[in-house]
């Protein structure tokens, strides 16, 4: 029997409506299933307040507070580092064996597991470095970490920067440094933030490098050395030991809300960005 | 000469992304290295025997659960992301296109933990009921990686297909051809490369995933000779077993992480192959 074009069309849209619907059902049910179990859990007290029976009872107030630690740290690295190299791939240098070289060492970077961070990080700093489990230890790994993200964001901002912006300074007199700083940066600064605030979406949701460098303690941290655990490692530890399903949803509704909104941040700073280029 | 200075500065710091892959590297080797060699490579890759307390470290198992899981995912992965992607670039309203790529986008931010819970709490007690056998499978983490990747893989081959000249898909149309000829016969083959990208992408994620799939995959030390029987992945062995591993164990854990970096390192390798264009 031969199917006619126009049926074989009809055939097909069908099939790949009902892919689709399957999909977008699936990966929304993970939020609403996330999000019915763990709204209830939601309290101030849960938010606020301290760990008791090792997170089987109170709050997670401690885990909040080194998830905000260690992601301010991962970003204070990556981002001088992530944003240089971009000037130097842009600005500075044209296409050559030296920039593919570069941008080499960036997209393999991007394509190791986060396991192998944690490796790393744990011997390095944890180890070697006596840093101990720490929030400093686990920020220099999560550095590493996003560092590809960070530079390749920004070399896209740098790089829709219009030519003649530049030219102007130039022909005002001003050194090559000072037009980046002056007049490229600012007018890259949308993109550059989206970079980096993936980058930090990307942190908060890391487990693995996390456990390894920055330790489970759940003792509020005083300081770059103390030992912390954050709510994706807190949210491990109470989900795969059983500890208090209840917490664990609350953890993980807490942790998706954060991610997302961050995530909404870089993207509307993004579609803002792509708008007024046209 | 200010201003020379700060190039040079600017190439350092450009340079030091591939010094942190060079560190990283370095790292790991020189921890794995010294084990290879003392229990010899062919019995540390062809050996399955896992039991660090006699010191015998044989990681068959889990290379080929690694590669089984891995698979598996981007098959369940790629299919589905792949109808997603072509349905909404080319056959769905403009106007829902525009509101649920950023939202699948924004799905990829979900931490990999808590698509491991919900395997956990849904998934493995569905396959229980439905096929038998522990739950905690190969098939359960491959489909749980499988949708953990589908983000991805249905932002990047949608950027693909409207990537392709609007003239090659107005030109296949104005001979005459269906919008589902044009779609399978000129866009696809033309997105080809950009869709490959998208697959090796997800492909990465899956092999070097570690939390979710400790969570769902049973992490017995056996061959898994079934879809339905428990599995440990490379990277399930490092995480699961780092907590407590000291000498010629830890060693060992290192040097499984080593096998990871190679086996990456050859996938992507194939990829860049693959996804050249064709010239």
């Amino acid at each position: 029997m031969i199917i006619r074009p126009l049926a074989w069309q009809r055939i097909v849209w069908v099939a790949l409506a009902a892919m689709t619907l399957f999909t977008l059902v699936v990966l929304f049910f993970i939020i609403g299933f996330i999000a019915s179990k763990g709204a209830h859990v939601m309290t101030p007290e849960f938010l606020f307040g301290m760990p008791e029976r090792m997170g089987k009872e109170g709050g997670i107030l401690p885990t909040i507070i080194a998830t905000i630690y260690i992601t301010l740290l991962a970003i204070a690295i990556a981002t001088p580092i992530g944003v240089g190299s971009a000037v130097y791939l842009t600005e500075y240098t044209r296409e050559s064996p030296v920039t593919s070289i570069i941008r080499f060492g960036a997209d393999a970077l991007s394509g190791v597991p986060s396991i192998i961070f944690g490796l790393f990080g744990f011997i390095l700093f944890v180890i070697r470095l006596r840093m101990g489990w720490s929030i400093l230890a686990g920020g220099l790994s999560l550095a590493f970490m996003i560092l590809p993200t960070i530079i390749r964001t920004s070399e896209e901002a740098i790089r829709a920067v219009p030519y003649n912006l530049r030219e102007v300074s130039y022909s005002l007199g001003g050194a090559k440094s000072q037009t980046i700083v002056r007049v490229v940066l600012p007018n890259a600064l949308p993109g550059i933030l989206t970079g980096v605030i993936l980058g930090m979406g990307r942190s908060v949701a890391e487990t693995a490098v996390v456990i390894f460098t920055a330790g489970s303690s759940l003792l509020i941290p005083k300081s770059l050395f103390d030992p912390a655990r954050t709510m994706a490692v807190h949210f491990y530890i109470l989900a795969r030991e059983g500890l208090s399903m209840e917490r664990a949803y609350g953890t993980a509704l807490l942790l998706i809300v954060a991610i997302l909104l961050i995530n909404v941040v870089a993207y509307s700073l993004m579609f803002r960005l792509t708008r007024k280029m046209r | 000469m200010r201003e020379k200075l700060i190039e040079r500065g600017l190439l350092l710091v450009a340079f030091s992304a591939l010094a942190m892959l060079f560190l990283i590297a370095y790292f790991i080797f020189r921890e794995g290295v010294p084990l290879v060699a003392k229990v010899g490579v062919w019995h540390f890759i062809a050996s399955t025997h896992w039991a660090p307390s006699r010191g015998q470290f044989g990681i068959l198992p889990m290379i080929v659960g690694s590669l089984e899981v891995t698979i598996l995912a981007v098959v369940i992965g790629a299919t589905l992301g792949l109808s997603c992607a072509m349905f909404l670039a080319e056959f769905a309203p403009r106007g829902s296109v525009r509101v649920l790529k950023p939202m699948i986008e924004l799905l990829a931010g979900i931490p990999s933990v808590v698509y491991g819970f919900i395997g956990v709490v849904v998934l493995i007690p569905w396959i229980r009921r439905t096929f038998g056998g522990p739950g905690f499978s190969v098939l359960a983490s491959a489909i749980i990686l499988g949708i953990m990747i589908l983000p991805t893989v249905i932002a990047i081959t949608i950027d693909a297909l409207n990537a392709v000249p609007p003239l090659y898909k107005e030109g296949s149309l104005a001979l005459g051809a269906t919008r589902w000829q044009t779609l399978y016969r000129v866009q696809l083959p033309a997105a080809r490369s950009g869709i490959i990208a998208a697959f090796i992408l997800g492909m990465g994620r899956a092999i070097g995933e570690t939390m979710a799939v400790i969570m769902v995959a049973g992490n017995a030390l056996t061959m898994p000779t079934s879809l339905l029987e428990p599995v440990r992945t490379l990277t399930s062995n490092i995480a699961l077993e780092m907590g407590y591993a000291s000498g010629d164990h830890q060693a060992a854990l290192f040097a499984t992480g080593m096998i990871l970096f190679v086996i990456i390192a050859i996938l992507n390798t194939i990829a860049l192959v693959i996804a050249r264009p064709r010239t």
